[in-house]
């Protein structure tokens, strides 16, 4: 059979799963002290429910979301508010957030309520639910869940895809998911049907993770509806719009959505918290997330609490090894370097990845020689080298005409520029003007 | 704050705002500060020295051949080009101002495809004019290498051949290196042959008794590089398995000029040489597999190539019919080096999402 995947660009990047891929799920022990930002998605930020001194527990809601596209935040943990304030965020600006200082407790908020019987629940019932406990976009996108599943009457839903690609090299918390709660997963997809409406379920898996695609197979075997697909291994394959055109050969039209070409898709870690929410009346308040990098001792897939300082994921693997140099929120190709290591992890934290120094390879950027590697890298097929050239010449006017938009700032072209040009870095550049000239 | 900080680059970037060091917390103040910078945090082992090392690699054939069938003259004029090429570069970015990037082996090839296309004999002072005019006509007053429109080696070439013609179109024969006597005769190549039986005696009866086995395996006249197709072909495939080009632009101007030649030769095979015959004279090859497919100055999309070969191969072909030289690969690749910002404009990637999936 032929291995699917999308047909123009691309890169292989090295994988690098070895750190982690092996390590099994590991609950890091509650934390002294929580950080939890109101803002951990795309959209409006929450506004503060609770005060300073309050006593709170573990899943009480304690920022509201305000407007559609927003989503509530938790308590992640039992114990006294002591600060609403502006913290460091992964962002790399602050951002306010509740504090929270354990009381060593874990006790549950009792407003949660689970249903077993899940699929008996109204397709209505399952988006509030989802709603209300918080759950957006986990990997790393964090765009919320239910906007996802409200798609306007004349867009027809036929298929839910949950993306267990993980084409970010590096990080496992996905593949680990997919090994040890296949049954969360799918449990997530079946509920995502049943809101949606749709008889098509489909798990994107590459082939790098044989395992998972055969825990996953097995377990979907008795799932009418619902077929695990293996994906030939290319980044970015992860990508909404490439995995869409890999799986269903569909192609999300320029400026468009998903749901315009018929189709939703989940990371597994959000299913996986679907799952949660309506099964175990659980809000989002932890997630897997994998800690790694050839600058970290002993490098561990960890389930963590929203709202923990990066300091004590990296303390409880061991700490640092070798001279740190860049300490990433994320995957190497589009992960953000962080500037504190007290910024909190928040929902879509898909991973702390740690360089040491001498992992920074310092290479000077040279002027375009116009091989074309960037155009043949470039899964959204736009010109990055004609566009850092336009962004470094100050020509804003060309950018929208060739397509800058549609960049989905996945590093191909970047990784791949023997000129070691930083063009992720100009286009976002060039981006941000073409949005500001828009609103003008 | 501390938004992106790009290391990599010694001007500053465009969203830089000014702050050189990543902010630093409190709690951090003892420890070295973070290096922030903007994503991806990983590199390809890609680099422009690794491009021009296996650019030059690819030519080694080539160049035995040429040392083989010219001897010390060939390698006389190898050492020349490629040594004074280096010297311009770094003398002229001295001057300027610039950063010395000889490192990154680009005047060398420039050096290097200079050599290829002179003849063997050529002058030592002809080789000198053409490394300057190449490094610093062809490349240094454009910007340096990405800023070039044409390609730095046939820009010499192309001077050269206008201002000296005599010295230009003076070829050695090639003979084996174990069988050279003290006397170097010279010869013409077989294009020239061709142009002149078409002058003289209106028909191709001057080339009928050439094998083409010669000028494929390289035992024949011409400039010091382009004698052999063989030993182009393998460095030229090589290129194409490293995948330093593609095989749009060599394939799409040979194919053109195949089927040109296949047209002609069938509507009049005594005055048009077979497809054959065009394919391995000349500096068809060469030219196919190492001039036009110089990065800078082709297009970046594999439909933009296309159309670059094809373009190649039209007006090659032209004046090999009926232009006042020979041999039309020098001028059909300039030509197109003039058009390539064009085609790039033109032809765009077919975006993602717009119309069909691109090329």
């Amino acid at each position: 059979m032929k291995t699917l995947t999308f047909p123009a660009g691309g890169i292989h990047p090295p994988e690098e799963k070895h750190y982690t891929e092996r390590k099994t799920i590991e609950n890091l022990p509650l934390p002294k002290r929580v950080v939890i930002p109101l803002q951990q998605h795309i959209g409006a930020p929450c506004e503060a429910l609770v005060k300073v001194k309050e006593t709170v527990s573990a899943g009480q809601p304690i920022g509201g979301a305000k407007g559609f596209v927003s989503a509530p935040v938790h308590a992640s943990i039992s114990g006294i508010v002591t600060a609403v304030a502006p913290m460091p965020h992964a962002i790399g600006r602050d951002v306010p957030s509740v504090v929270i200082d354990s009381d060593g407790e874990d006790r549950k908020f009792d407003g949660l309520s689970g249903c077993e019987d899940f699929l008996s629940l109204s397709p209505g019932e399952l988006k509030t639910k989802i709603r209300d406990a918080g759950i957006v976009g986990m990997g790393g996108a964090t765009f919320p869940t239910h906007v996802k599943l409200s798609p306007p009457a004349e867009k027809s839903i036929d298929t839910v895809i949950v993306n267990g690609v993980e084409c970010e090299p590096f990080l496992t918390a996905d593949h680990r998911l997919m090994l040890e709660a296949p049954e969360k997963i799918l449990g997530g997809l079946s509920i995502l049907m049943k809101v949606l409406g749709v008889s098509r379920g489909v798990v994107g898996i590459e082939r790098n993770k044989p395992d998972a695609i055969e825990v996953m197979s097995r377990e979907a075997v008795s799932l009418p509806g619902i077929e695990v697909v293996p994906l030939k291994v290319k980044y970015p394959q992860g990508a909404e719009k490439q995995l869409i055109k890999a799986i269903l050969n569909r192609e999300v039209p320029s400026g468009g959505l998903p749901m315009d070409v018929g189709v939703v898709v989940q990371n597994v870690g959000t299913a996986s918290a679907i799952y949660c929410a309506v099964h175990d009346g659980m809000p989002l308040i932890e997630r897997v997330t994998t800690v790694t990098g050839p600058g970290i001792r002993d490098p561990k897939n960890l389930r963590v609490r929203i709202g923990t300082p990066f300091s004590e994921l990296i303390d409880y693997c061991g700490g640092f090894k070798g001279k740190r140099g860049k300490v990433i929120s994320g995957g190497p190709m589009m992960g953000m370097t962080q500037y504190s290591l007290e910024v909190p992890v928040i929902k879509g934290t898909s991973g702390i990845l740690v360089f040491r120094e001498e992992d920074l390879k310092l290479k000077d950027s040279r002027p375009c020689i116009r091989c074309g590697k960037c155009v043949e890298a470039c899964p959204m097929r736009i010109n990055p080298s004609l566009l850092g050239v336009y962004v470094e010449a100050g020509v804003m006017d060309e950018l929208e005409g060739n397509r800058i938009l549609d960049c989905i700032e996945c590093g191909s072209c970047a990784f791949i520029c023997p000129a070691a040009r930083p063009l992720v870095h100009l286009i976002r550049f060039g981006k941000a003007e073409v949005m500001a000239r828009k609103k003008k | 704050m501390a938004e992106e900080k790009k290391e990599t680059t010694s001007k500053p970037a465009p969203n830089e705002k000014g702050n050189k060091a990543p902010v630093k917390k409190k709690e951090e103040a003892a420890a070295e500060p973070l290096v922030l910078s903007s994503s991806p945090h990983i590199a390809s082992g890609e680099s422009i020295p690794l491009l021009m090392h296996n650019v030059i690699l690819a030519l080694v054939p080539g160049l035995l051949v040429g040392l083989y069938f010219f001897g010390f003259d060939a390698l006389r004029v190898l050492l020349i080009t490629t040594v004074t090429a280096i010297g311009f570069e770094v003398l002229l970015q001295r001057i300027m101002h610039r950063t010395v990037t000889v490192g990154d082996l680009s005047a060398a090839l420039t050096g290097i495809l200079l050599a290829m296309n002179l003849p063997a004999g050529a002058p030592w002072w002809l080789c000198v004019v053409g490394s300057g005019v190449a490094i610093i006509i062809g490349k240094q007053l454009y910007g340096g290498l990405g800023y070039n429109l044409f390609n730095p080696a046939l820009v010499a070439r192309v001077v050269l051949l206008i201002s000296w013609p005599v010295q230009m179109t003076t070829w050695p024969k090639a003979q084996p290196f174990f069988q050279r006597g003290v006397d170097t005769v010279t010869g013409a190549t077989p294009l020239g042959r061709m142009k002149e039986s078409i002058l003289l005696h209106h028909d191709l009866s001057g080339i009928a008794h050439l094998s083409l086995i010669d000028p494929f395996l390289g035992h024949v006249g011409g400039s010091l590089g382009e004698i052999s197709a063989l030993a182009l072909i393998i460095g030229g495939l090589y290129l194409i398995a490293k995948r330093v080009i593609t095989w749009h632009i060599p394939f799409s101007f040979l194919g053109t000029v195949l089927v040109i030649a296949a047209l002609f030769h069938g509507i009049d095979p005594n005055r048009y040489a077979p497809p054959q015959f065009h394919l391995v004279t000349g500096g068809l090859i060469l030219g196919a597999f190492f001039m036009a497919t110089d990065l800078v100055t082709s297009p970046v999309t594999h439909r933009g190539m296309l159309v670059f070969g094809v373009g190649c191969g039209l007006i090659t072909m032209t004046i090999r019919f009926w232009g006042g030289y020979p041999e039309g690969v020098s001028f059909a690749i300039l030509l197109m080096n003039a058009a390539t910002p064009l085609i790039d404009r033109w032809v765009k990637p077919g975006t993602f999402g717009t119309r069909g999936n691109g090329n």
